[in-house]
């Protein structure tokens, strides 16, 4: 298996990085925070009508997330960076065509008895 | 994708949490990922220049000699209502200004330790410890040997008394489970005691 880290140097890496950065119209940070990597998106079905027509790209991230998905999962799918795939996803919720589902709150200074329960019972099970 | 298009039930979206699986280069995080996750590991590759570090358009890009970080992750479907997601951290240090990222929001992380160089993941403990954030240590007995008991190691890595420390095998699954379940007991005794 290859290492996690692992590098990628060169000419390969640039074309892709500009081909990342086409994609997000030259943007390198979203306009908002919303999407972590555990935050669930769903493309909203059928889509409003006032809805500008998707992009190539916008069309394949709304046919995966026809069911609620977490964005590392939705980038991993996609093959493109957590980060870009962020910034796509911003133009769409403000396009109206996705609903964001932030991830379960976790403070270390309050922890949620419940919600550990849960997941304790869960593990128990497999 | 399965099933027809034209009657995709509305389904809620669950609440999703996630772990960490920690610990120095090369001690069996993917390996331990992939042992517990009900999906094969999934890996999303991000361009160190867009993680971050400052660059605001396309000049100069072509120039750069770009570097990619990996980050690997697996799911546990809990029930309904709720996801586990479990995240291998990069195991080389210079990537770990992504742990920062990774840690917000996390329940807690899994140490992993090769039980042959158990000073490779004092580094990882550390950063857990700094932060406040709960961890236990599953020492991975790579070859499923285990020359030590826990104790000897917990005394070598100078461990407080309320991080539990396993032995475990990275490639088993109820190994690895087994790990987990001892982190969420760790978190509910402390947030009994709380
Ligand atoms: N024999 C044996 N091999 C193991 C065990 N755990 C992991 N390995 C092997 O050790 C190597 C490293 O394991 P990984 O799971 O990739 O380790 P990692 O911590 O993700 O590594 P990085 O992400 O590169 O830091 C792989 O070849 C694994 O197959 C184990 O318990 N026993
Ligand atoms: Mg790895």
């Amino acid at each position: 298996m290859p290492a996690l880290a692992r590098e990628v140097g060169g000419d390969d890496t640039a074309g892709r990085l500009v081909r990342l950065f086409t994609l997000t119209g030259g943007r390198t940070r979203p306009s908002r925070t919303d999407f972590t990597l555990i935050t669930t998106v769903t493309a909203v079905d059928p889509p409003p009508e006032r809805a500008p027509r998707p992009q190539p790209e916008q069309a394949r991230i709304l046919r995966r997330c026809a069911r609620p998905i977490a964005v590392a999962e939705l980038a991993a799918h996609l093959d493109l960076p957590v980060s870009v795939v962020a910034i796509m996803l911003c133009d769409l919720l403000e396009a109206g065509l996705i609903t964001v589902h932030p991830p379960h709150p976790v403070t270390p200074r309050t922890p949620d008895l419940d919600l550990l329960q849960k997941v304790r019972d869960g593990l128990g099970r497999l | 994708m399965a099933g027809s298009e034209t009657t995709v039930e509305a389904v809620a979206p669950p609440d999703t949490v996630k772990i960490l699986i920690a610990g120095g280069f090369g001690v069996g995080k993917t390996t331990m990922v992939g042992s517990v996750s009900e999906i094969a590991p999934l890996r999303t590759e991000e361009p160190l220049t867009v993680a971050g570090l400052g660059i605001d358009d396309l000049n100069g890009i072509e120039e750069k000699q770009a570097t990619t970080v990996a980050l690997d992750f697996g799911r546990i479907t809990i029930s309904r209502e709720l996801v586990l997601y479990l995240f291998g951290t990069p195991g080389q240090q210079r990537f770990w200004f992504m742990w920062n990222d990774l840690a917000i929001g996390a329940l807690g992380a899994v140490v992993l330790v090769d039980v042959r160089r158990p000073e490779s993941s004092f580094a990882a403990i550390d950063f857990f410890e700094r932060r406040g954030i709960p961890f236990v240590v599953g020492v991975n007995g790579f070859h499923g040997e285990h020359p030590y008991p826990a104790e000897d190691i917990r005394d070598a890595l100078a461990l407080p008394a309320d991080v539990r420390v396993l032995l475990c095998d990275a490639r088993e699954r109820e190994s690895c489970r087994d790990v987990l379940i001892a982190l969420v007991d760790q978190l509910i005794v402390a947030a009994k005691t709380a």
